[in-house]
């Protein structure tokens, strides 16, 4: 919301601060001022002068010579303006002044054109005539000023003042960010309030006075609020003889600098009480008005209504309408109709200002798609109060400017007004609450600044009707802190009773898991949690796979939006597939997301949230580097059996032969593999492609962060090779579990160092070889125990079809 | 004496011998020749049977002092031989130290986690926890429970994605204040970062997706005054010793008072620069007291417990603290951009 201060001091006449004082204080006091501006920057020697002749250049057709009289001297200015002529008054810049824009009202320099004498086609100037682009505003806000040339001050300006000041632009706008609570502050009052009490001056209102000729308004036209929910409050008054006309320069500058557009003098007024008091009001050509007849009820689905701009807009039966006898005529708080307009030769206008049901306000305009300057209002739920003040304050308007003939009384179809709001008076608890040791006198007198009458029989605090937001303790306190002042109250830390600062297992191993993927070379990735529908194609689902049962955003950003990731691998194979595309070489990436897992078909059932954590790389390694990490994990967060590796996993979106679910302890884990080649070409990765995916809940399931210290070997070890012939179709991890089974205690450990498919061998097998350690915790091991172990490990193998190498 | 003279001989030449040798080989043939099995000082020990019985003692004597010396004088010259090898061994293993490292390739960790990590270790050093909350969020929890009930103004302020009239993308932290406050165990001293959600398109500025940290405290006699010193606390310790805060009234539909938060621009230390805009503050989060209406709902008696929350946007954080130019880079993961931190 903009407003000049200007029209703020109008109510608060002794304000006096400079603009960022002004600023600071009513940022601090709650008023969030967003930004000021001054209207008159880069304007400097700009006074009137009165063009005294005219003659021609004598070197230039389309150039005239002036001599300006600017008060204390004339002065010659060139001009090539086609609209000056004798006897006008005007605004000039003196050399060494400054302008803010350029003749043609293209965006304004940052520091303004400086004017300096010169000569024109050789003729000297010495000074400029000025348009009103020129003074850094435009004809949509001065509509008084002439399409091309110069602007011309009224005939009774006075030769030699001040030019700037004259057009009222010795002013500041402020914009504020008021927030959606204080629906009292999207209003000159409401502000003009605040600055009084944030700057402890007194806020002198307008007083309200209307005098009406004796007629009465229920013999003009009759009012029936038949949706009673949706329209607590109708007033409605009659001016009749109406001249339209423009408005005074003061009203125009004022809305000016809100960046109201001055139209006539009836526009300007619903216009200029809704800036000032809040209140939207809405003026009807009464003579279209069937039966003299206002009723406000819905409107039926399916109606269609053209509204005053010309658009035609279909309706629901949640809209409330303005209706007379037969037809609709508006729609309530957002827009008026067409055929009801006020058009030049009106005579008669019925003015409506009406308090509406804030939500329906707000649903109504986004349904219909027209978010009004009256139902941004509207929608915040406005004081019943305050309709009766506004059209008041409209028709004295009316009368002190001469528009027309206001008709005695006002219609008022009002739903009972809600008794004004009590709230205890508890001085000691607002200090406790803040922290604070404010005396009672002193929140006494910030609640006289804001106008909330204090009843020392009750100990209450009656809270005015535009103050909608105070309903509480709470919001009393508020109001104390607010104006003694955020900054000044004090700062402790909390006391009362120790707490232990705690970070869950869960978050613990997720460190540990960021720890681990740094370590081993992956960077940390953050994705978006939904994603296309068409990512289970792309990862090659069945059409009726599980997984594709995802949670559907209703209102997504599109549909590459639109629904909550069951797999967690979309978002980082998007991301490799970026660096990819760049030509960064050996990118590791991994993230920690969640997956969303819808758990039944009741809409209100909460999806299942699993935190995965996804690794995936191109470039250097292979599936046995993706392997490696992920036990390198395990192993650091005690999950220290040895994993199961199962290759028939058959996930459609792996290489059908280079991939394995992941089983500890006879649950399954997570997965990895090699990116299935059709994918990898999905995503436009040109590189083999490795994944892994650790479900987290299943590894809170089995981690630990607890060791125990099992000693170091005392005793020697014993080595033992062993050479196989092996059946192709055994896996190493079936020759493990056999070693890992039959070896007994003694057998420390195992790892294999060879590996061989080739000629030497026979057709159907291939070469193995492992090195095998035994040994004993409490002695030194004897052949005979090694022996005894070896049989039996033997024994085993022989059962796969496996023999010793000769 | 014969036998002295060739001891005195023997001394001489084998010493000779020792000087001379300029290899640890030929040093060691030295020492066998004179001390060996078949050595000259060995030779005369066999000797010494011809040596009359009174004058053994004195002539083993004299061959043992020879020995000594000669062994001395072989151990010296070992030592010698010894560091000149050595020396010559470094000076040829001399190699070119400005040459590239060789890096273990460690990753890095994503900002926005850097930032939050700072954060959860601020608060948990003041006894917080850190607790989560579910990111698809009941619209009771989201909206309703934090006194924002169906048509308030401010759920169009929060573009909100829907699952269904009940259920929402949560648009906020906040709901997990009241998760926390509805299990009933007091004190509160929490913490909760998540993802949360807005219908913004994505650009520089915006994105659908971002994160905030919300946190929590419920206690007897908590005051504003503890709500801006646990504040002030946490922007000294994120953004550095000297940073100032200002705490400017605000509104929230769940707390009461409300305020916004700025910190001294740590850029400039609130002189005014293009970073702050020239205000010298940056504005960094939203807080309050929790609403009697929020404590009353979530089963709290607002006459015997008080609380402040507050809500920081990490990203608003991360893009600040590291200078990120624009959001999406959070969200892309190049990895040129990911090695910066």
């Amino acid at each position: 919301m903009n407003t000049a201060l200007s029209w703020i001091k109008a109510y608060v006449p002794d304000l006096s601060c400079t603009d960022q004082e002004y600023c600071d204080a009513m940022t601090l006091s709650g008023t969030k001022v967003e930004g000021y501006v001054r209207t008159d920057r880069n304007l400097e020697k700009i006074v009137i002068g009165q063009i005294e002749k005219i003659a021609p250049h004598p070197d230039a057709d389309k150039l005239i010579v002036c001599q300006v009289n600017i008060g204390a001297e004339t002065i010659q200015i060139v001009t090539g303006a086609p609209n000056v002529k004798e006897g006008d008054k005007v605004p000039v810049v003196l050399p060494g002044g400054k302008v803010a824009g350029g003749h043609d009202g293209g965006p304004m320099p940052e520091d303004g054109i400086p004017i300096k004498a010169g000569k024109l086609r050789g003729v000297p100037s010495n000074g400029m005539m000025c348009s009103i682009e020129e003074l850094g505003s435009s004809r949509d806000l001065y509509p008084e000023a002439p399409e091309y040339g110069i602007y011309l001050f009224p005939q009774d300006a006075r030769v030699g003042a001040d030019a700037v000041e004259a057009l009222g632009l010795r002013d500041t706008v402020f914009e504020y960010e008021i927030t959606n609570n204080r629906v009292d502050c999207y209003s000159i009052l409401g502000i003009a309030r605040e600055a009084a009490a944030t700057f402890q001056k007194p806020f002198v209102p307008p007083v309200v006075t209307v005098h009406a000729n004796g007629e009465d308004v229920n013999d003009y036209v009759s009012v029936t609020v038949e949706d009673t929910d949706l329209c607590s409050r109708y007033c409605a008054r009659v001016c009749k003889n109406v001249r339209i006309a423009p408005s005074p320069q003061w009203m125009q500058r004022r809305l000016a600098a809100a960046g109201i557009r001055p139209i006539n003098n009836l526009v300007d007024i619903t216009n200029y009480v809704m800036a000032e008091y809040g209140q939207p009001m809405h003026a009807f050509n009464l003579d279209t008005v069937a039966g003299h007849q206002i009723i406000v009820r819905r409107a039926k689905d399916g109606d269609v209504f053209q509204t005053l701009d010309g658009q035609l807009r279909r309706l629901d039966s949640e809209v409330l309408m303005i209706c007379d006898a037969d037809k609709q005529i508006g729609i309530a708080g957002i827009m008026g109709g067409e055929n009801s307009k006020i058009t030049d030769d009106v005579t008669t206008v019925l003015f409506e200002a009406a308090t509406f049901n804030g939500p329906n306000i707000r649903k109504s305009a986004k349904r219909i798609g027209m978010r009004t300057d009256a139902s941004a209002i509207f929608e915040k739920g406005l004081d019943p109060v305050n309709a009766a003040a506004a059209i008041d304050r409209a028709c004295q308007l009316i009368e002190e400017l001469g528009c027309g003939e206001v008709v005695g009384g006002m219609v008022d179809v009002c739903q009972p007004i809600k008794p004004l709001t009590r709230i205890k008076f508890e001085p000691e608890r607002i200090n406790r609450f803040l922290g604070t040791r404010i005396s009672t006198e002193e929140m006494l007198a910030i609640f006289k600044r804001l106008e909330l009458s204090y009843d020392s029989v009750s100990n209450e605090i009656e809270i005015p009707s535009f103050r909608q937001d105070l309903q509480g303790f709470a919001d009393i306190a508020e109001e104390v802190a607010r104006f003694y002042g955020y900054d000044r109250i004090p700062t402790t830390l909390p006391s009362g009773e120790a707490t232990t600062g705690k970070i869950s297992f869960s978050e613990r191993l997720e460190q540990k898991a960021r720890d681990i993927a740094e370590y081993c070379g992956f960077s940390q990735a953050m994705t978006f949690s939904f994603e296309s529908p068409k990512v289970f194609d792309k990862l090659l689902l069945d059409k009726d796979h599980a997984l594709r049962c995802a949670v559907t955003i209703s209102n997504p950003l599109g549909e590459d939006y639109s629904i909550m990731r069951t797999i967690p691998l979309n978002g980082l194979l998007t991301s490799l597939a970026l660096n990819y595309n760049r030509r960064n070489k050996d990118v590791k990436l991994y993230e920690l997301c969640k997956i969303y897992l819808p758990v039944s078909q009741s809409p209100a059932d909460l999806p299942q949230e699993r935190t995965q954590f996804v690794l995936g790389f191109y470039g250097e390694g292979n599936f046995f580097t993706m392997k490696g990490v992920v036990e390198e994990f395990l192993e650091h967060v005690g999950m220290r059996k040895r994993p199961v590796y199962d290759p028939k996993a058959g996930r459609p979106y792996l290489h059908p032969g280079r991939q394995a679910d992941l089983v500890y302890d006879g649950k399954p884990i997570g997965y990895l593999g090699e990116l299935h080649p059709k994918v990898a070409a999905q995503y436009d990765i040109g590189a083999r492609t490795y994944v892994a995916v650790l479900d987290m809940p299943s590894i809170v399931e089995k981690a630990t962060f607890d060791r125990k210290y099992e000693g170091i070997a005392k005793y020697p070890a014993v080595n033992r090779d062993i050479s196989m012939v092996v059946p192709k179709s055994v896996l190493a991890g079936e020759i493990e579990a056999v070693l890992a089974q039959r070896g007994g205690k003694i057998l420390e450990r195992f790892s294999l160092f060879d590996l061989y498919e080739g000629s030497q061998i026979k057709e159907g097998f291939k070469s193995v070889a492992y090195t095998l350690t035994f040994r004993a915790k409490d002695k030194t091991l004897e052949e005979a125990d090694v022996s005894a172990a070896m049989r039996k490990i033997l024994n085993g193998l022989n059962q796969l079809g496996i023999e010793l190498r000769q | 004496m014969a036998m002295k003279e060739r001891l005195a001989k023997i001394r001489e030449e084998v010493l000779e011998q020792i000087k001379t040798s300029e290899s640890l080989e030929r040093l060691n043939e030295v020492r066998i020749g004179a001390l060996g099995k078949k050595g000259a000082l060995t030779e005369i020990l066999k000797g010494m049977k011809d040596v009359a019985a009174e004058d053994r003692p004195k002539v083993g004597q004299m061959v043992n002092e020879v020995r000594t010396e000669l062994e001395r004088a072989l151990e010296t010259e070992k030592e010698k031989l010894e560091d000149l090898a050595r020396d010559a061994k470094l000076k040829s293993e001399v190699i070119d130290v400005t040459l590239p490292a060789v890096k273990n390739q460690v990753g890095h960790r994503h900002p926005n986690t850097i930032v939050q990590e700072e954060v959860e270790r601020i608060f948990v050093g003041m006894g917080y926890e850190v607790v989560e909350g579910p990111e698809v969020e009941k619209d009771y929890y989201n909206f309703e429970a934090l006194n924002t009930p169906k048509g308030h103004p401010a759920r169009d302020e929060q573009d909100t994605f829907y699952i269904n009239e009940d259920v929402v993308l949560r648009t906020q932290t906040s709901p997990v204040q009241v998760r926390t406050m509805e299990k009933g165990k007091l004190p509160i001293r929490m913490i909760a970062p998540g993802r949360v959600y807005r219908a913004d398109e994505v650009d520089a500025t915006h994105s659908p997706v971002f994160h905030q940290i919300e946190g929590l405290v419920i206690d007897k006699n908590i005051t504003f005054a503890d709500l801006k010193g646990t504040l002030a606390e946490f922007a000294r310790e994120l953004f550095g010793e000297e940073t100032k805060v200002k705490f400017r009234p605000h509104h929230f539909p769940f707390t009461e008072p409300s305020a916004e938060v700025d910190v001294s621009c740590f850029k400039c230390g609130g002189k005014g620069c293009r970073f702050c805009k020239g205000s010298g503050w940056i504005e960094i989060l939203g807080c309050g007291m929790v609403h009697p209406k929020v404590l009353t709902m979530s089963g709290i008696d607002p006459e015997e417990y008080s609380g402040f929350a507050f809500g920081v946007g990490l990203e608003r954080i991360t893009l600040l603290k590291y200078e990120i130019d624009d959001m999406r880079l959070l969200y892309e993961n190049d990895v040129r951009f990911l090695k910066q931190f």
